[in-house]
């Protein structure tokens, strides 16, 4: 027996004031809310530690490398699941984290941990960036008296954040697929959501469809914005500019 | 305050129940890097095939398998693959084919993946290379046998070796559907003894230190093996 799609489901009454569609649109709100709220963490931590990384203190450096192996070395999953169950009961905030309501705690976890994880790759991506502008730069940067600060400040970021637009962009790519990890510890994100409309409505394949469909849209919407970003910011004389 | 550990949790009862976990997470692993490896070839040869419907097809199967949350992958396979093998095999509905679904979703997923680090250390080889070998008068085959293959298969062991890394994490998502793994058994031994806390930082452990040395030994391996 062939499976018959029947499509209108999501127009039927979830609740007295919702209808499943709701609960999809909500639910790719908070993949797209989570997604976005870890990317910008993810930057901003693994901007500094790409420095770190590329400094001359040692301890810096090390820092930021072992950073990047703790964060590498341990599955995301794992990682979501000691932000939730075990940070809360070691560290002394934790209380007023299991205060908040549900809701807040999963986002939160979730944001921490897939912009910390995150933050350990876009450190080696920043890294590899600056690696690959040639010495000249720091050295003619230094010559002209500015500070070490100064020159990552005004000539070596500008530069490898401009170089390393492309391997973010994977990146930003992989920070929404992995949000999808959060849907384990109860998140209502897009999988979620998928999840919890195939309990309700037994349609299955309609409520896996339409969530495939959706996070591929996210990531055709993702790589318009990084390629437009690319085309804007590129170097003039690098490999792929024109 | 100072959380109290409870070591006692490594007792050998437990590492028997995580053992068998660790085989579960193993073996998936094991047969996604080996299914991998020779249906990514395929598809990179497909790939790069002048055939125009083969190149297609392998580049929509990975810029899907891309662009889809493992998460959801794996969701996928749990609804289908069931289904399909009660029908085909006419199984009874209580059969449990967690394992096979996973295991075919990792391998399929995992292709994607190799197939593009295959298609990148054959395009990596220099085409001179190509050139010599065919001015040699060694046909297509002998090309690829002896010259282009050798070399590609060289630069990229030690990526695909990565690669099987990062799918030994990947395994842990299995928890959405409950097939227990080695953190699957980790966290239902911690919520059975009220113990989540260590358990899971046991867990977090477990992986880092295997994860840490693999991927130390396949450095050292790119080193050595790298042309």
């Amino acid at each position: 027996m062939p499976y018959l799609f029947h499509w209108g489901v999501f127009l039927e009454q979830a609740s007295s004031s919702e209808t499943y569609l709701d609960w999809i649109v909500s639910g790719l709100k908070v993949t797209i809310a989570v997604g976005l709220s870890s990317w910008i963490i993810a930057l901003l931590i693994g901007s500094v530690l790409g420095v770190m990384r590329t400094s001359q203190n040692k301890w810096a450096s090390g820092f930021a490398g072992a950073y990047v192996e703790l964060f590498r070395n341990i599955p995301l999953l794992v990682q979501l699941f000691i932000w939730y169950f075990v940070v809360p009961e070691l560290l002394p905030g934790g209380d007023a984290f299991k205060k908040m309501s549900p809701v807040t705690q999963q986002f939160l976890a979730g944001v921490i941990c897939l912009g910390t994880f995150t933050a350990a790759r876009i450190c080696e991506q920043v890294r590899s960036g600056i690696a690959s502008l040639s010495r000249g730069q720091r050295n003619a940067s230094l010559a002209l008296g500015l500070t070490s600060s100064q020159s990552y400040r005004y000539v070596i970021l500008p530069m490898a954040f401009r170089i390393i637009v492309p391997p973010l962009t994977t990146e930003f790519v992989n920070v929404f697929q992995n949000s999808a990890v959060a849907s384990t510890i109860g998140l209502l994100d897009l999988a979620g959501q998928g999840r919890q409309l195939v309990d309700y409505t037994a349609r299955p394949y309609e409520s896996f469809i339409a969530v495939t469909l959706l996070y591929c849209l996210l990531n055709v919407a993702v790589m318009m914005l990084m390629r437009w970003i690319e085309r804007r910011v590129r170097v003039p004389g690098f490999i792929g500019s024109k | 305050m100072a959380y109290e550990f409870d070591f006692s949790l490594i007792n050998p009862a437990n590492m028997k129940v995580l053992g068998e976990g660790m085989v579960v997470s193993l073996e998936i692993t094991l047969t996604g890097v080996l299914v991998g490896i020779v249906w990514g070839s395929i598809l990179a040869m497909m790939r790069l095939s002048s055939v125009r419907p083969l190149s297609w097809f392998a580049e929509a199967y990975v810029t899907v398998c891309r662009s889809i949350p493992l998460v959801m992958v794996l969701l996928w396979f749990f609804l289908i693959v069931p289904q399909l093998l009660q029908k085909t095999f006419n199984l009874s509905a209580a059969t449990d084919l967690r394992m096979t679904s996973s295991l075919i979703a990792f391998s399929l997923f995992e292709a994607a993946y190799c197939s593009e680090i295959i298609r990148a250390g054959i395009q990596g080889v220099s085409r001179g290379q190509l050139f010599a070998a065919q001015a040699l008068g060694m046909h297509y085959g002998q090309v690829m046998h002896l010259v282009i293959l050798p070399q590609a298969f060289r630069n990229m062991l030690p990526l695909l070796l990565m690669q099987g890394i990062i799918l030994f994490q990947d395994t842990s998502l299995v928890y959405v559907s409950a097939l227990a793994d080695f953190f699957g058994r980790a966290y239902d031994i911690g919520e059975r003894d009220g113990r989540t806390v260590d358990m899971l930082l046991f867990a977090g452990l477990v992986y880092f230190v295997i994860c840490f040395f693999a991927s130390r030994v396949v450095k050292r391996l790119h080193k050595k093996a790298f042309i």
